[in-house]
């Protein structure tokens, strides 16, 4: 499993980059997307929204399953990935083609870079997924 | 501990995704579910299903016992027939459903094979060893004698026919034949599926399996045959509104609210299950097993509530997927009687959100 060492993670599978202007971009992990199969579609209908850490803002629909994506620190949403998105790219399966990259999911502004600290580094990460 | 049949490694190789499913280790898929699944559609796919059950009940009241355990009426089939039927409980629930085979008679008689799902082999052996016990019939498990391999497709008849001396072609759709197959003898050929893209089921010796395999896509080099997982098994089934045991029907559920009213024959004689059936149809059955499509490509699962426009709950969503064939999320479930017409507008309650859909005719997919 690919886990890159320049990203956070959290125990559901979400990864987080910080970007230098105090935004994160925010996608699921290579684990995520390969227990979860072909991503048929991803719903986003928080953009705009300031969330708490650990709300739901959005859903991934696979074959087989559902779930749903929490947010791992506070922050308004900002963008959810065009290329994602039903009504433009509409290619929800970049999620399982390139998880840390062309199928990040949204973008937020962090309310309190603070609340990092409490996210998983890659090491602790990969122990979790063991 | 999962158990292995002597096809278990060949999916390793392959570099199956393996799941336990009914205490076997089982392929989900290979190359990804809705690959499979339109190869399966549109040309052919090899589904191991070795894991399923095959019991044989023989000698004097082996038709009583199929009789009284089952709901269709096994005295309508011939020697080469195949019947859909279930086990109905005494609540007027079922145990199971599965396919009865009428087997060649042997010195004592009618010989019949029952093939169960693997979920259910356990509690579907007690179950009949109990209502035998009074008639006495010769029962044999041969469960773990017997590989089964469905391959399925409209290619699939003719790859399949390069392999063996029988006339494929000349079976009727729920018929059988048993003959020589890929070298092999007294191999089941059945024209029967779970996917309603026509075919053969296999049944043959379960050490046997692994070169039968190879034949089979030996044969069918040429067309592009593909392994074909468990996930899309369940997705072609819900394309065809074909019920699922565990999902859509179980001990709870009657055969006449799950539609399959065509295989419960109430005038046959008495069976398991009868008075109670009997009554509810004379008095209307109160929900009943429904297809729905969703507006948008939100997915209804297992379990979400189905609400009317009102938002009152007047059922729940039994199975669910996007649909490869289709392109658009589909389901079925139980909602109360006189939600259940094409056109009716519902909702389904995903916990978080409503979801609007309408009931729909089956099967969704029509070839």
């Amino acid at each position: 499993m690919n886990v890159p060492s320049d990203l956070k993670y959290t125990k559901d599978h979400e990864w987080l980059r910080l970007n230098d202007d105090n935004t994160a971009t925010i996608g699921i992990t290579d684990f995520a997307q390969s227990e979860l199969g072909e991503i048929v579609f991803v719903e986003v209908d928080t953009v705009g929204e300031s969330l708490d850490a650990e709300e739901v803002f959005g859903t991934v629909e696979a074959v087989k399953t559902t779930s749903d994506l929490f947010l791992p620190v506070a922050g308004e949403v900002m963008e959810f990935n065009p290329e994602l998105d039903e009504s433009e790219g509409d290619n929800p399966g970049l999620i399982n083609s390139d998880p840390y990259g062309e199928g990040w999911i949204v973008r937020i502004s962090v309310t309190d870079p603070s609340q990092l600290d409490n996210l998983l580094d890659a090491e602790a990460y990969k122990a979790l997924i063991g | 501990m999962s158990k292995r049949t002597p096809m278990t490694a060949v999916h390793e190789k392959l570099g199956a995704r393996m799941v336990d499913f009914a205490g076997y280790l089982m392929p989900l898929t290979y190359e990804g579910i809705n690959e499979e699944h339109l190869n399966v559609r549109n040309n052919a796919g090899v589904f191991d299903c070795s894991h399923m059950g095959e019991f044989f009940v023989s000698g004097p009241g082996a038709l009583e016992l199929v009789q009284k355990v089952t709901s269709n009426d096994a005295s309508k089939l011939d020697v080469g027939r195949v019947q859909y039927s279930c086990f109905p409980n005494e609540r007027g629930g079922i145990v199971d459903d599965l396919l009865v085979y009428r087997m060649p008679d042997d010195a004592n008689g009618k010989v019949f094979m029952l093939v169960v799902n693997a979920s259910n082999i356990d509690k579907d052996w007690k179950w009949i060893e109990k209502q035998n016990s009074e008639i006495g019939a010769e029962l044999s498990n041969r469960s773990y004698d017997f590989g089964l391999l469905a391959v399925q497709g409209p290619n699939a008849t003719k790859i399949l026919q390069r392999l063996t001396n029988v006339d494929l072609s000349s079976i009727e759709y729920y018929h059988y034949t048993i003959g020589d197959f890929a070298g092999k003898q007294d191999v089941i050929l059945s024209a029967t599926g779970y996917t309603g893209a026509g075919g053969f089921e296999v049944y043959a010796k379960e050490k046997d399996m692994p070169a039968i395999w190879d034949a089979i896509f030996e044969a069918g080099e040429e067309e592009g045959i593909q392994p074909a997982g468990l996930g899309c098994r369940d997705t072609l089934r819900l394309e065809m509104g074909y019920c699922l045991y565990g999902n859509d029907i179980n001990d709870e559920t009657s055969p006449l609210e799950a539609g399959l009213g065509w295989i419960t024959k109430l005038k046959k004689g008495d069976f398991v299950g009868r008075e109670v059936l009997l009554k509810m149809k004379e008095e209307g059955v109160k929900r009943r097993l429904t297809g729905f499509k969703m507006e948008g490509r939100r997915v209804p699962r297992h379990g979400y509530a189905i609400l009317d426009e009102e938002g009152q709950n007047v059922g729940e969503v039994t199975s669910g997927t996007m649909s490869p064939s289709l392109e658009y999320p589909i389901g079925m479930g139980y909602v109360k009687t006189g939600f259940h017409k094409p056109g009716t507008k519902l909702k389904v309650d995903t916990g978080r959100k409503q979801l609007d859909m309408e009931v729909v005719a089956l099967p969704f997919y029509k070839s």
